[in-house]
């Protein structure tokens, strides 16, 4: 049988990184193909390569057994190909039955055949296990749904390959095997995926065939059944890894910061914070685990000065703080690395060193007699940031946003560490980076726990928060559960409290 | 085709890219030029003669450039920001308003201190003006844009109130202008017998200042960052009421000093005419200038030399005085687009 889709030398270059180097494989019908790879690998650039939203350099994609039209993703789409992005292109403000007639009808008919659609989506969600309200609106659906319906979307324009982003990225571990199971009935039924991933685990678990990138190159091609996860893990990375282990801490100190009954006001974007006590320690790192949008958000602004509770006191080394504003937070000795580094953390378009003394620039020792800032001073302390945290940068004065998002983030919590700050509250902070930046990031934050400073960890990634947190809390619409010391938690408990099943809020 | 994003883009570029912008410029304005039947190289010799040909050309140059390096500054500052303020043209006024109230014989001072005091009040003036707009901003959302437009009719209608009632000059035969700026206050001349005024220094000075607060300081540091990244400037413990409060100050101050600078320099008392649109085209001084202080020296000399060459060229050739308006809307355009390629690459495939 001839493949479905067959890649043949696909390369693609950005200046002078070679994103792609003469990529080829085939998927055929019923069959789970896994991309594996680090950030940077070039697992996006040979998805946008496929789907026509970048032009190849060289080489060219076959759909049954007759070239893609390169740059066009409507040809793309056209042909039977569909994709699913990390972040979902879903028009909140409509239903799901709406959001499936986008692009699927003609612009000049009048009125939507609503009727023959609502069946035909219908049908397809019982088919694939995909079950979803047709008249619900898309904002309110949960993360889970709205993969669901992203899918549906492709299903219901005839896919019959379909190309899943990173698909379990912000899903609970139950959401994810349910995608599993839709994903199996799929290719029982003749369609082809294709998973883009970098959780090997999860590849393990749902495809047939792995094919693993690194730098811009296919490094293996692997049938799963045959797979070893080191192996894996090598190939990937190109030399051994680990995680930095947890070990056992310093002896805990008194109470750093503690909430009392904090509420928030919602702005109608975010889930408000729900009478929330917590009690962070020197020495222990909490871990708060919760799907997206529980008030994850909030929570992390409040103990950060950025948003200012409704009800409830905060209260840093025994004294309530009394303004609500970054700086104060900040000089009551609070390191806040916020979940999107390159919105919230850094600013892209202003130099390394700079970035490096965002938050210092104003302090004695750099500035000079004329309200100055001494720019040695400031390289200095770049200098050391980026010798002391590993932070690989070609120099000092490139613009932040070349870096890698690993590097980015290394900079971002070794600028904050720099402070030596007592508290750090660290949101999402390894989300998006890949294996080696993930265990420099974990050595920071152990290592700064190790020194005597509380660290309150909020992240979705469960693999995370079981291996960094002495101590675990599920968030939950606003609320949060009393904290369970780390030993021998069951990740699929963990799971069910975070949809709310056996939450039980203090 | 399509565009690219650069990796990395050369410090030299920019200014090439406008340097070219400019020629572009030029060659559209020979274009016109022959529509209205002149020839292209006569008109620019005219154009160039009438700017730089004499010492009375060249001093006419620099007076007409004094406040539109002032109102340029004031643009390129906020914009830095991200802080669109389309107002300089009230605050300019604003400016005038503070000088000729202090400067017509409230307050006499020998003049190395009323020069200096005077320019203060129009600076405060100006600033102040802008803070309002500033706060609605910050603390309500309110588009800064209409604000500040809007703005300029509230505070020129006041002047051409005071003009034609409380603060009109007895002595103007029935014109709508104020009492004449007392003798030490009035900015002197520069070149004698010329209408090149102190002013222009203070100008210079100015850009200069300018330029070190923005590269060199603490201020300047915060504000780009708040310019770039608001959010990312605010998570660094950056206060962003207190950066947007001195970039406000300083924007609305500098088009203040521009205010002040015509009133007691150029014409010597305050009138209605007092400025043809200086805030506005500072906006283009500023976009011209490359939001940078010496660009925008350099931006206002080019804009004056238009303006002052094209009276000589049409007074010669007998074409349009609105030729300088279609060249410099012309510049600005290019400029803009030539920018654009500065930060994008042009792909010519698929």
């Amino acid at each position: 049988m001839s493949p479905l889709l067959k890649v043949a030398g696909v390369s693609k270059s950005f200046g002078a990184l070679k994103a792609n180097r003469n990529i080829c494989f085939e998927v055929a019908r019923g069959e789970v193909l896994a991309i594996l790879g680090e950030n940077g690998a070039g697992k996006t650039t040979l998805r946008n390569s496929i789907f026509g939203h970048d032009l190849a350099d060289l080489g060219v994609a076959e759909f049954k057994g007759s070239a893609l039209r390169a740059g066009d993703p409507r040809a793309a789409i056209e042909a039977g190909i569909g994709m699913v992005h990390q972040h979902f292109t879903l028009a909140d403000n409509l239903t799901v039955l709406e959001n499936t007639l986008i692009g699927a009808q003609s612009l000049w008919k009048l009125g939507l055949q609503t009727a023959a659609a609502r069946r035909k989506l219908v049908a397809l969600a019982e088919r694939f296990g995909l079950e979803i309200d047709p008249d619900r609106l898309v904002s309110e659906l949960s993360v889970g749904e709205k993969q669901r319906l992203e899918i549906l979307k492709t299903l219901y324009n005839d896919c019959e390959l379909l190309i899943l982003d990173e698909p379990t990225a912000s899903l609970t571990p139950q959401e994810a095997s349910g995608l599993f199971v839709s994903i199996r009935r799929m290719v029982s039924e003749g369609l082809a995926v294709i998973v883009i991933s970098h959780k090997l685990n999860e590849i393990l678990e749902i495809s047939d065939r792995i094919i693993v990138l690194r730098s811009g190159e296919t490094v293996g091609d692997v049938v799963t059944s045959e797979a070893d996860k080191r192996q894996l893990g090598e190939m990937i990375v190109g030399r051994p890894v680990e995680r930095p282990q947890r070990g056992s801490g310093p002896p805990e100190t008194a109470s750093r910061i503690a909430l009392e009954d904090v509420s928030t006001i919602g702005d109608g974007s975010s889930v408000a914070l729900d009478r929330i006590s917590l009690t962070l320690c020197g020495g222990e790192i909490i871990g708060i685990a919760g799907v997206a949008g529980n008030g994850q958000k909030a929570l992390g602004e409040v103990m950060s000065g950025h948003q200012k509770p409704s009800t409830g006191r905060i209260i840093i080394d025994q004294q309530a703080i009394g303004r609500s504003s970054p700086r104060a937070f900040m000089q009551a000795g609070i390191a806040y690395i916020p979940e999107d580094r390159n919105r919230e953390g850094m600013v892209g378009d202003m130099t390394v060193w700079e970035n490096a003394v965002l938050s210092e620039a104003d302090s004695q020792a750099m500035v000079g007699g004329f309200s100055q800032i001494d720019k040695r001073a400031c390289l200095a302390q770049a200098e050391r940031i980026c010798t002391d945290y590993d932070v690989r940068t070609h120099s000092l004065v490139q613009p932040a946003r070349l870096l890698s998002g690993g590097n980015l983030q290394k900079l971002l919590i070794g600028r904050w560490l720099a402070r030596n700050p007592r508290i750090i509250i660290a949101c999402q902070p390894s989300r998006g980076l890949d294996e080696g930046a993930i265990s420099a990031v974990h050595s920071m934050l152990l290592a700064a726990r190790q020194t005597g400073s509380g660290i309150l960890m909020i992240s979705e990634d469960l693999e995370e928060i079981i291996a960094l947190a002495d101590r675990v809390a599920v968030m939950f619409n606003g609320r949060l559960s009393a904290s369970i010391p780390n030993n021998n938690i069951d990740p699929i408990e963990l799971g069910l409290m975070m949809t709310g099943e056996g939450f039980h809020a203090i | 085709m399509r565009f690219e994003t650069r990796e990395q883009t050369p410090a030299w570029l920019p200014w090439i890219a406008i340097f070219l912008a400019g020629i572009v410029t030029l060659f559209f304005a020979g274009i016109l030029l022959m529509f209205a039947g002149a020839s292209p190289v006569d008109g620019f010799i005219e154009l160039f003669t009438g700017a730089f040909g004499s010492r009375n050309a060249m001093t006419e140059t620099g007076a007409t450039a004094t406040p539109l390096i002032l109102t340029g500054l004031a643009a390129a500052v906020a914009f830095r920001a991200k802080f669109w303020n389309i107002g300089a043209e009230g605050q300019l006024y604003a400016g005038a308003l503070a000088v000729t109230f202090f400067g017509t014989g409230l307050i006499d001072l020998p003049a190395f201190l009323m020069i200096p005091f005077l320019m203060i009040v129009a600076c405060v003036a100006g600033g102040l003006t802008l803070v309002p707009m500033m706060l609605l901003r910050q603390y309500l959302r309110v588009d800064e844009v209409v604000t500040t437009l809007l703005m300029n009719f509230v505070i020129i209608l006041t002047v051409s109130f005071l003009l034609e009632g409380p603060w009109k000059d007895p002595y103007s035969l029935g014109w709508p202008q104020a009492a004449p700026i007392i003798d030490s206050g009035v900015l002197p001349q520069v070149v004698p017998r010329s209408r090149l005024h102190l002013g222009f220094l203070i100008a210079i000075i100015a850009a200069l200042l300018v330029w070190f607060v923005q590269s060199r300081t603490v201020f300047g540091f915060h504000s780009k960052a708040v310019g770039f990244n608001p959010i990312a400037a605010k998570h660094s413990g950056i206060s962003l009421s207190r950066t947007m409060l001195g970039i406000a100050l300083l924007s609305g101050g500098l088009a203040g000093l521009a205010g002040a600078s015509e009133t007691a320099g150029l014409k010597g008392y305050l009138t209605l005419d007092l400025s043809p649109g200086f805030g506005y085209t500072g906006i283009a001084v500023a976009m011209l200038g490359n939001l940078h202080p010496v660009g925008v020296i350099f931006a206002a000399l080019f804009m004056a030399v238009i303006f002052v060459g094209a009276d000589a060229m049409s007074r010669a050739l007998d074409v349009p005085t609105y030729l300088a308006d279609v060249i410099v809307a012309t510049t600005v355009l290019s400029v803009l687009a030539s920018l654009v390629l500065v930060r994008y690459r042009l792909v010519f495939k698929g």
